[in-house]
């Protein structure tokens, strides 16, 4: 763990000022009036540790992948890769690596349930030989894939000359495989009965591979089912490199990566009688560095430390983070947008933020009273929280990252914008962007709006009412309750940002 | 491309199928690779086959999987000892591989061929490969490495023997905590191949550094080298050196790690001697018995009886037993399982006194426990009790917990005790079963369950070997006919079963003139089912009865089976009576 002196020291090189953010790249761009597809929103994001890669999986159960192309030149020794320190002078840059379908439609028989294909969480797993390994889930299966180039295979000077022997066709691979099954049988029996000349039959010769091609293959090498009641809200990779969790709403499980028909349940909130249920986990992740730490959130607006050392089933935690809300500032709506959407642990373990419907929170795990810092992400939605509730939009769960330093922190919001906050020391970085090819433009507005529209709040209130849920405020600015932007990701190691916004990739740099 | 000699053909196929788009057709080429080496002749095999597959290493797991199996005994397809160093190069891919299973395999497979190689050979051609793979890019390639050491070390010269050394303790230190568990979990096998003196210094100080580690998985690995280490190193070294890390372990923050310690602490106390057991090995496993974790107070109760077969007497009955009367009472019903099912044999050790005294409560407590596992465990291993404190005392307070065992409301328990029946009553003697247990043999044959049923018409049968025809005759044989007649006709048919498994083991004569007669008369059953099961018991008393019977009885009646509407009924019939004539045809 990191102590404060070691935050400190790396501040002033890139802390205080504000970041100037500049667009960077596009995926998927939508044209001027486009129809967007259902299947091709973005529901997951992911970079993987060392940050060459990112994923991003839709609701239509596809997995993409990109790669960094800024960085091949300098893809030196695999150890240095490994540590993932190396410098970088340039802004990551990506393109379009493979994608592969992870997740069908499923039905349940049993509970009469659909399940859907929609991608809920991608990780990455630790490399090797050059294959990339990931993690995906949906609701409720998840399936670790290995990503790898294979050899296309052109194979010449058989023994068996096709033509004669099988009387058609010279596509030797297929036709052998069809026909041939009957001489396994055949080669069998008379490898006993054969006398071997010591020098063996000259006349056979090995199959020789020509084309050295290679090809992009995704193979899902396990499937970890039938553990999940609820719907999963989260998978998490631990240090150890051969555990991971999975998280649905009242229970954490437990697997060993290798082994795919068993996981141990570490933590059940079910209680006894589901009418005395008050609160679900809503999303868990393991410590980046201690083996034995994982915190969970729950629709309370609490986030628990638990030790797993401690005991087989981790029902008692061993630190509640949670903050009081003042009793005069409570209302109806208190309790819902309280619910944390999720939680990531900064790189150096020490700090965790969270996500709630209108702030973020970033928490030092070892101070229990209270947040760190707070940082407002929309204040000017709080007038609107009643009809926020009515369409159901006070439940959309935003996703929150950290940068890799642990400097700045970001989130999204409608209109598909999103905020990063400086949260080191003093600073009071707060800028607000746009997911599109120009971040910047909403940036003059949204600084002096929160000033405003609260001046004119309940003018707010009635033009709302009035204009039967318009969505427009004040200003006269629209807001776009279905264009929200809820996933994005800040590359490990650079201050870059990876945002989905419905079915489009947008990368900022900075 | 001509392919004259016609026997030639299936391997010419064999041959091609190595790369083959079917999976099925390439993995069957793999496995039978020492074919194709054979047709190749060993110079082809070592110039073409090898470097072939040494080139194959994109291929699907499964494949691979087989192929690092083949390889591990392909030495004499190669020419012998002499080329086994040829081997070594696809192995060595194949152990770089992601998936796990195939690197173990591969690593099996060189340590295979290590073991045969000259000395000279290993030099020259093994150790450098065990350098690469610990100097590899990727973790992969350093987890591999870990397994090889042990074979490699005992060949090379002291230079290489201290670079050895050296590597080994570098991937204990390695930043993937994969490559420190390989490394942790082979440190025992390589340490047995170290010599002492080195084995004090450079093992025992990476050894401490494992046990240091903050990943709880590479502790746990640690844990289980402690008895390896244990074991190689003189008493005086043990206690200086392991003993301190042990006790330390059985304080870990961790459960997972102190659960280790609980199954492996009596296996210390032998490296270390009865003085330091003593002193600090009892104590620590007092504390495990006690833990506040119930999984691993479950690994310690399990060890209970084999730690206390170590210590004396006294010193279980003064340190252990409290304890056990604390476990048999726990609040994790697993906790008592475990202990319910090795507590047994603590009984020779303590000897009868203290048997009686102390250990027979816990055990009456646990025939009593409310979950019926715990029970169970204690019922099948009463043979070890039974020896020192004597059927009557035992008798006494079994009985009620076999009563109510018997009427469990889950199948499967009652299963189980079903199938402990016949033991019990090997152990406690005719007169008791008579008593007890008879009418509850006879009840199951009319349990609700098929499998209780069935389990119950074996259990008949058993209890007649055990006991002879004479008994069964008197016992068994008139109440199962009795109910013959049972309205119900599954019941009906469980005496048909019970029949035909009881007339094997009775004698011929009771058979045809007790169990025949019930048989023959079932034949009239209105149910198909029934008269079709007749059919299979008569084929099955066949070549137990005597020719006449068979002819004079059993014949008539599988003839007018053989006429009975049901189209079932006339199939069994009709089985049965070419069995009869296959039966007067062989004799």
């Amino acid at each position: 763990m990191n102590n404060g002196g070691a935050e400190a020291a790396i501040a002033p090189v890139g802390g205080s000022q504000p970041l100037e953010w500049k667009f960077s790249q596009v995926f998927g761009e939508r044209t001027a009036g486009e129809e967007v597809q259902e299947v091709d929103i973005i529901s997951a994001i992911e970079f993987d540790r060392s940050g060459d890669h990112l994923a991003t999986g839709d609701r239509g159960g596809r997995v993409v992948l990109f790669e960094r192309t800024d960085t091949r030149d300098h893809v030196g020794h695999r150890r240095d890769l490994e540590r993932m320190d190396y410098p970088i002078n340039r802004h990551p840059e990506f393109r379009y690596k493979t994608e592969f379908q992870s997740h069908e439609p499923e039905f349940d028989y049993l509970k009469s349930l659909e399940i859907e294909e929609k991608i809920n969480k991608i990780r990455w797993c630790q490399s090797a030989n050059g294959a990339l390994f990931l993690l995906s889930t949906n609701d409720k299966t998840i399936k670790f894939w290995k990503v790898q180039e294979k050899k296309v295979k052109k194979v010449c000077d058989m023994n068996m000359d096709s033509t004669k022997a099988m009387g058609n066709g010279p596509i030797v691979g297929s036709n052998i495989s069809t026909s041939s099954k009957q001489y396994i049988a055949n080669g069998g029996c008379t490898s006993n009965e054969f006398s071997f000349p010591t020098g063996g039959f000259s006349s056979l010769q090995l199959p020789v591979v020509t084309s050295h091609e290679t090809n992009l293959m995704a193979r899902c090498r396990r499937i970890y089912a039938h553990a999940h009641d609820y719907h999963i809200n989260s998978i998490s990779n631990n240090s150890d490199g051969e555990t991971f969790i999975s998280a649905d709403d009242l229970r954490i499980n437990l697997w060993n990566l290798e082994i795919s028909n068993q996981s141990f349940n570490i933590v059940d909130v079910k209680p006894a009688n589901m009418e005395d249920l008050t609160e679900v986990i809503t999303s868990a992740e393991f410590h980046p560095t201690h083996c034995n730490m994982l915190a969970y959130s729950s629709s309370k607006g609490s986030i628990r430390l638990i030790d797993m050392r401690q005991s087989a089933l981790c029902d008692t935690h061993s630190k509640l983070f949670e903050e009081q809300e003042a009793p005069s500032s409570r209302s109806f709506f208190t309790e819902i947008i309280a619910s944390i959407s999720d939680i990531k642990f900064a790189k150096d373990g020490r700090h965790i933020l969270s996500r709630d419907y209108m702030t973020l929170k970033l928490w030092d795990i070892n101070m229990d009273s209270g947040p760190v810092a707070t940082f407002q992400v929309h204040e000017y939605l709080r007038p609107k929280l009643c009809d926020l509730y009515e369409n159901d939009s006070i439940f959309d769960k935003f996703e929150c990252c950290l940068s890799g330093d642990g400097l700045r922190v970001a989130t999204g919001s409608y209109s598909n914008l999103f905020r990063v906050f400086g949260c080191s020391e003093g600073s009071t970085e707060a800028t607000t962007l746009e997911a599109s090819k120009n971040p910047m433009r909403r940036q003059s507005q949204t600084s002096s709006r929160p000033s405003r529209s609260l001046g004119s709040l309940s003018g707010v209130v009635r033009r709302v009412k009035g204009a039967d849920n318009s969505g427009v405020d004040a200003n006269g600015n629209a807001f776009d309750f279905t264009t929200k932007l809820l996933h994005l990701a800040w590359h490990p190691t650079e201050n870059s940002l990876a945002c989905a916004a419905s079915n489009s990739l947008y990368m900022y740099y900075a | 491309m001509s392919m004259a000699e016609e026997p030639l053909y299936p391997i010419a196929v064999l041959i091609d199928e190595l790369k083959n788009d079917d999976i099925q057709l390439r993995l069957n080429s793999i496995r039978r690779l020492s074919t194709i080496a054979r047709a190749l002749g060993e110079e082809r095999t070592r110039k073409e086959l090898i470097p072939f597959l040494s080139e194959n290493n994109d291929d699907d797991d499964e494949v691979l999987l087989a192929m690092a199996e083949e390889l591990g005994v392909f030495i004499p397809y190669v020419g012998g000892v002499e080329h086994a160093h040829v081997l070594l190069p696809p192995l060595e891919t194949l152990c770089t591989v992601e998936e796990t299973c195939v690197r173990d395999k591969a690593v099996e497979s060189l340590c295979r061929i290590g073991s045969q190689m000259r000395e000279n050979d290993l030099v020259e051609w093994f150790i450098p490969l065990v350098k690469r793979l610990a100097a590899g890019e990727w973790f992969t390639a350093r987890v591999s490495a870990c397994g090889l050491f042990h074979i490699a070390y005992p060949s090379a010269p002291e230079m290489l023997k201290t670079e050895l050394r050296s590597i080994y303790s570098q991937l204990c230190q390695d930043d993937m905590p994969m490559v420190r568990r390989s490394a942790a979990s082979n440190l025992g096998k390589f340490a047995a191949t170290v010599e002492s003196a080195h084995l004090k210094a450079d093992i025992m100080q990476i050894f401490e550094d494992l046990t240091q580690d903050d990943q709880d998985s590479v502790r746990l690995l640690a844990v289980e080298g402690c008895a390896a280490l244990g074991k190689l190193l003189e008493p005086p070294d043990c206690v200086a050196h392991i003993l301190p890390v042990i006790v330390n372990f059985s304080q870990d923050k961790s459960w997972r790690v102190r659960y280790m310690v609980a199954n492996q602490l009596y296996e210390l106390c032998e490296a270390v001697g009865p003085e330091p057991t003593r002193m600090d090995l009892v104590p620590a496993y007092v504390r495990l018995l006690r833990d506040n974790e119930a999984e691993v107070r479950i690994a310690a109760a399990g060890k209970v009886t084999k730690f206390c077969r170590i210590l004396s007497p006294e010193l279980a009955i003064q340190h252990i037993l409290p304890c056990v009367k604390e476990l048999s009472s726990d609040s994790s019903q697993h906790v008592r399982s475990a202990l319910a099912s090795v507590i047994m044999g603590m009984a020779p050790v303590l000897g009868k006194d203290a048997t009686i005294e102390q250990l027979l409560p816990i055990f009456l407590s646990l025939l009593k426990d409310e979950f019926p596992d715990v029970r169970l465990n204690i019922i099948s291993k009463l043979d070890q009790v039974n020896q020192v404190i004597g059927i009557d005392l035992l008798s006494q307070s079994l009985l009620p917990a076999i009563v109510e065992l018997a009427e469990d409301r889950h199948w499967r328990v009652r299963l189980a005790i079903i199938e402990y029946i016949p033991l019990l009553a090997s152990q406690l003697g005719v007169g008791f079963f008579d008593d007890k247990l008879g009418a509850l043999c006879m009840q199951w044959m009319q349990d609700k369950v098929y499998s209780i049923r069935d389990a119950a018409a074996n259990n008949l049968k058993r209890l007649a070997e055990e006991f002879g025809p004479e008994w069964a005759m008197q016992h068994i044989i008139p109440q199962v006919l009795e109910m013959v007649n049972n309205s119900h006709y599954l019941y009906r048919m469980t005496i048909l079963r019970a029949i035909s498994l009881l007339a094997p083991v009775m004698e011929s004569e009771i058979t045809c003139s007790k169990l025949l007669p019930v048989v023959i008369n079932a034949s009239k059953d209105r149910v198909p089912n029934i008269k079709f099961n007749v059919a299979k018991v008569l084929q099955s008393l066949i070549p137990i009865v005597d020719q006449s019977v068979v002819e004079k009885t059993i014949r008539p009646c599988l003839v007018e089976l053989g006429e009975d509407p049901d189209v079932d009924v006339r199939y069994f019939a009709n089985q049965a009576l070419q069995s009869i004539d296959h039966v007067m045809m062989s004799s």
